[in-house]
């Protein structure tokens, strides 16, 4: 990566686009989280949420394929900071609570149709909720912007409550990029060439060609 | 003193060179090359680990996904490098390449980024490649504006050298006869993408700015011992094609080739060792990084080239008993006029009308917008200039899709390129500040028990004035080229973030005024040469790298010129 490439992750992160960007860039500053953040059962239920987000097509396999479950158990443990961790623990219980209290039966039970009603309507409220982040944000002054940078440096920044992302972009985040930098996600979904060996700057493009992985 | 030690005869000669380079990356690999080219015996000295060609490269054949993290730095390997968590620098591979921060600490009076590469190589491994040429109207602003001290060389001095430098490390770049630009030897320049090219040309049209494709120090013809580049974009992991210039692709392997280099890895120069009587240097003493020991290299010249900060430190720590401030600091300018790049200041948009059009392969380079400010009758409320450096692509899988938010057409959506986006960084020029400094604490000491830099230095109104104009006039030319939904930014900028910190032994034509005289040799040990970013005197606003190739070759030709002579 250089500065144009680290420009472009900015221009991301201030579209909001990527939930936990900002950790990809800072990494966690905490300490090393405990063995058993995430049960076997946990691993497979967001095996089945993931796969549910980016299912097999016709075109390419799906997220299950890309092993999601435990990417996300890696990343998380390894990488979140305890407050992240504890927003997407939180959230595998309170995901189970809120499928049970609408189909009356377990995630790991209900239908495919049911799976992506649930999570299409849960994407929905997690979306709404980074829109009252990003009006949070924007009411911050220049100074206040400056000041939180400078505590965010110094690893004295605390965020505040309301600035807490919802657990379900936290899990959709985690699973796009998993799959997207995966093997079966960026070989067969999209279009990856390991050794270019040239460069052209303009070629024809007509739609359905894949995207470059990278 | 460390010359007093007694060391018999014997040893003293299997310690003694023609010449000792202190650092091993881009201006360092430069000088061993140039030496040991011309018949020097040299001593190269790196303190941190020996980083080979090809074998240490242990993620450049790997693919992302053999990344346990895909790229996400862990917590265990942050802790290490605290500074680069701060910056865009934190990458699985790569992380470690980095200093460890822990081991090697600097204060910060005021906020500070410091990145630092403590192995063979330096940073040439992980530079950005970017390679300008500077012009008279750079070489000449400080005597223009009245500010600071006049260069001593102008560009009729350094243009040889250049073309000198270039042939050898092989920069991809287009001709353009821009006087504020001088076009150089280049190989066969990049595409831009097609966006950019119309983003290019209607700049051009309604401005009469000139937006190009960037130089870079990427060969795109082979070089001896190197293939070009193969467009994989990951140069900073270290190439196995050779396809950049870094010490070990280039410069190591020309000197290694002489018969005449020792390189000694793990090796903390603690002292240039000064005589007083000749008033030159006699050798340095190093400071094992492994074992602890101490040790002497005797040689007839030192070539200073451990960057510009550590470069600064090395100075302030030598011939203390002459001058309490250091080898070099009778001027009362070393450590001072601290130089950087300014960015982080910048817009991006979206581009409609190009989804027709495509790319292929990895572009390890970008667009380069050139200074135009406060040239050719252009007039601003701040002095000096700005570049800009960006690209124009296709958006990914990291894209919001419309309408459509789990499952497979939405899988299937993100499988296919998004809408063009278009965005650009400021690259400022920094004005030279006699109280933005650096200098030793002697309070806080660093794994070894050595005294570590304190940084205090700042941006000033010219800058501030500078960012606001580097913003508006991005919005401006983003708008007129139809650019849409843009964004701009200024999230400000700490000093070194630029990672172009320099002018910490600045050069001049008066020993009452400068560090070194116009051949980078110390004023006070005139066999003492510094041809890092230390030697700065102003700092333009092109990436810096190459002027320092071409300074180092320069002295390095004049130092071997006066052994000649017997002057030095």
């Amino acid at each position: 990566m250089d500065r144009r490439e680290a420009l472009s992750r900015v221009a991301l992160i201030m579209g909001g686009t990527i939930i936990g960007a900002e950790a990809f860039l800072s990494g966690c500053k905490n300490p090393p989280a405990k063995e058993g953040l995430f049960s076997t059962e946990d691993v497979a239920l967001l095996d089945e949420v993931g796969d549910t987000i980016l299912p097999t097509t016709a075109a390419s396999p799906g997220a299950k394929a890309a092993q999601i479950g435990a990417f996300m158990k890696v990343i998380v443990t390894d990488c979140y900071t305890p407050e992240d961790q504890k927003i997407f623990t939180d959230g595998i219980i309170k995901l189970q609570d809120a499928a049970q209290k609408k189909y009356s039966k377990s995630f790991m039970e209900m239908s495919p149709e049911q799976r992506t009603e649930f999570l299409i309507a849960l994407d929905k409220e997690a979306n709404d909720r980074s829109k009252e982040i990003a009006a949070n944000d924007s009411k911050l002054t220049d100074e206040q912007k400056h000041e939180r940078k400078l505590q965010q440096d110094l690893g004295t920044y605390k965020r505040p409550v309301e600035d807490d992302p919802h657990y379900f972009s936290l899990i959709k985040q985690l699973t796009l990029w998993g799959y997207f930098t995966s093997k079966p996600g960026a070989t067969q979904a999209l279009r990856y060439v390991a050794v270019p060996g040239s460069y052209q700057g303009c070629i024809p493009y007509k739609k359905g060609d894949k995207a470059w992985a990278t | 003193m460390g010359d007093t030690l007694n060391i018999n005869n014997k040893a003293q000669q299997q310690n003694t060179f023609d010449a000792i380079v202190i650092g091993s990356g881009i201006s360092g690999g430069w000088a061993a090359k140039e030496l040991t080219e011309k018949g020097l015996k040299v001593l190269m000295l790196e303190r941190g680990r020996n980083f080979e060609h090809l074998k240490d490269y242990k993620s450049a054949s790997k693919d992302i996904w053999e990344f346990p993290h895909h790229g996400r730095v862990t917590q265990e390997e942050l802790k290490r490098h605290p500074v680069i968590a701060r910056t865009w620098g934190t990458y699985e591979p790569i992380i470690d390449y980095w200093a460890n921060d822990v081991e090697a600490p600097y204060v910060e009076i005021k906020p500070f980024k410091w990145w630092r590469a403590y192995q063979f190589g330096g940073r040439s491994i992980l530079w950005g490649r970017q390679s300008y040429r500077w012009s008279d109207f750079d070489f000449e602003g400080n005597a223009k504006d009245g500010w600071a001290i006049d260069w001593p060389i102008r560009y009729k001095d350094i243009e040889p050298w250049y073309d000198y430098v270039e042939e050898f490390i092989g920069v991809s770049g287009s001709i353009e006869n821009i006087p504020q630009l001088p076009d150089g030897h280049f190989t066969p320049p990049m595409d831009l993408t097609c966006v950019e090219k119309d983003v290019s040309a209607r700049i051009k049209e309604k401005f009469g700015r000139h937006m190009i494709i960037g130089r870079s120090a990427n060969t795109t013809i082979p070089k001896e011992g190197r293939t070009n580049c193969q467009f994989r974009n990951r140069c900073w992991e270290g190439c196995p094609f050779g396809g950049y210039f870094s010490t070990q692709s280039s410069t190591f392997p020309a000197a290694m080739k002489s018969g005449n280099l020792t390189m000694r890895p793990w090796s903390i120069v603690t002292k240039i060792l000064y005589d007083k009587d000749t008033k030159k240097a006699t050798g340095v003493e190093v400071l094992d990084a492994d074992n602890n020991q101490t040790y002497q290299y005797f040689s007839k010249i030192v070539f200073v080239n451990a960057s510009a900060l550590n470069s600064a430190w090395v100075l302030m720590n030598s011939a203390t008993d002459i001058w309490p401030e250091g080898l070099g600091s009778s001027s009362g300018e070393l450590g001072h006029n601290i130089m950087d790049h300014h960015y982080n200041v910048g817009a991006s948009g979206t581009v409609e009308g190009y989804e027709d059009k495509y790319y292929y392969g990895r572009r390890p380079n970008g667009f380069y917008i050139v200074r135009f400010a406060n040239l050719f009758g252009d007039k601003r409320d701040f002095l000096r200039g700005f570049g800009y450096q960006g690209s124009g692509s296709r958006e990914n899988w990291s894209r919001s899709v419309a309408e459509l938010s789990i499952g497979g057409a939405y899988k299937d959506a993100l499988t296919e390129p998004g809408q063009w986006t278009i965005g650009m960084t400021g690259f400022g020029e920094l004005l030279p500040y006699h109280e933005n400094k650096i200098y030793l604490d002697k309070n806080k000491k660093d794994k070894w028990g050595l005294p570590v830099l304190a940084m205090d230095a700042e941006l000033k109104d010219n800058e501030l004035k500078m960012r606001k104009a580097i913003r508006e006039e991005a919005v401006a030319m983003l708008e007129a080229s139809g650019v849409k939904n843009i964004n701009s930014w200024d999230n400000g900028h700490e000093i070194g973030d630029g990672i172009h910190e320099m002018g910490s032994a600045r050069m001049g034509n008066d020993p009452k005024t400068s560090v070194l005289n116009k051949w980078n040799q110390v004023w006070d040990a005139q066999n003492v040469f510094v041809t890092d970013g230390a030697f700065m005197v102003s700092s333009a606003c092109q990436n810096p790298s190459l002027t320092y190739m071409a300074m180092t070759a320069r002295a390095a030709n004049h130092a071997v010129e006066e052994l000649k002579k017997g002057n030095i």
